[in-house]
């Protein structure tokens, strides 16, 4: 049982990380901060049933997840494309290889990462479907473990596991589409 | 001082202890393909020890690999990083204020 008086010290310090997760999910600053603060006060009114000692950021993005879940998106009613298609593996790594035929070393292709700016990054990640978005942004900008996803998401941890492996290739594949789109990559290996 | 156990533990097939030991020969040897198979849950810390060592075993001898898989784990550090919002003052007072009057309400 946790004192309803220790919310504001334990959750507040997780703010910044539910925003984030708040403007990739919903896409915008305003839905976001109303989400986040609907969030908030959902888990203060609830937080006599949080168990002390137990993993409370989880917990705030169970929350958060399931708010965005059952009022913002049934509010947009945005036809929700359930599935992202098959991307081969290493999509990206090939991708920006290819720019360069004469063969690359490591660093080059790690080198080619940094052209990509924040904004690149999070249009591609917006530009994925709910499900595998919120996969991939628990996993890798998170660092939640499949299984808290699991119970952050009530999703079995198989599916997990699929929404992250093919959430990230979909990723990449997005992410190379907006860098090609803004000249920074591609150019050199496909043009002839 | 315990001895040290510098002798060879005769076969293994005797002991009894866990697992089959007619799968050991096999294990242990894995092709790129399933290596790159594996390549997000070895990153993500999600495989069985078995898993683990037999792509690090994989990785001690496939330079290819090994730069694939530092190129995903440097993707993943560049998203991660990539991905930060300042949250807006404004915001954290209204959150705050939002739970200040929820708390009123409740003592009164």
């Amino acid at each position: 049982m946790a004192d309803q008086a220790d919310f504001t010290d334990l959750a507040m310090e997780h703010m910044p990380a539910l925003y984030t997760a708040a403007l990739r999910m919903t896409r915008n600053p305003a839905d976001a901060e109303d989400l986040v603060q609907e969030t908030f006060l959902k888990a203060y009114r609830s937080f006599g049933s949080f168990e002390a000692g137990t993993n409370l950021k989880a917990w705030l993005y169970r929350i958060l997840t399931n708010t965005y879940i059952n009022s913002y998106r049934a509010k947009k009613r945005r036809p929700e494309v359930a599935d992202v298609e098959d991307v081969e593996d290493l999509y990206l790594y090939h991708h920006l290889g290819a720019d360069h035929p004469g063969g690359l070393g490591r660093s080059a292709e790690e080198e080619a990462l940094e052209r990509f700016t924040d904004d690149d990054v999070k249009a591609a990640i917006e530009a994925l479907p709910d499900a595998f978005r919120i996969a991939v942004l628990l996993a890798d900008v998170e660092g939640f473990s499949y299984k808290e996803i699991a119970e952050i998401t009530d999703v079995p941890i198989g599916t997990v596991m699929s929404r992250i492996h093919r959430g990230r290739k979909a990723l990449q594949k997005a992410l190379f589409e907006v860098g090609n789109a803004r000249g920074l990559v591609g150019a050199a290996g496909e043009g002839r | 001082m315990p001895e040290p156990m510098t002798e060879p533990v005769p076969d293994g097939r005797e002991s009894g202890a866990g697992g089959d030991p007619c799968d050991e020969p096999t294990a242990g040897f894995i092709d790129c393909d399933e290596s790159i198979g594996r390549l997000y849950s070895y990153l993500d810390g999600e495989l069985t020890e078995q898993r683990r060592i037999e792509i690090a075993r994989h990785l001690d001898l496939c330079g290819p690999c090994v730069s694939a898989f530092g190129f995903e784990a440097e993707l993943r550090k560049v998203i991660a990083n990539r991905c930060k919002d300042y949250v807006p003052d404004t915001l954290i007072a209204r959150v705050a204020e939002a739970i200040r009057s929820e708390a009123d309400l409740r003592s009164n």
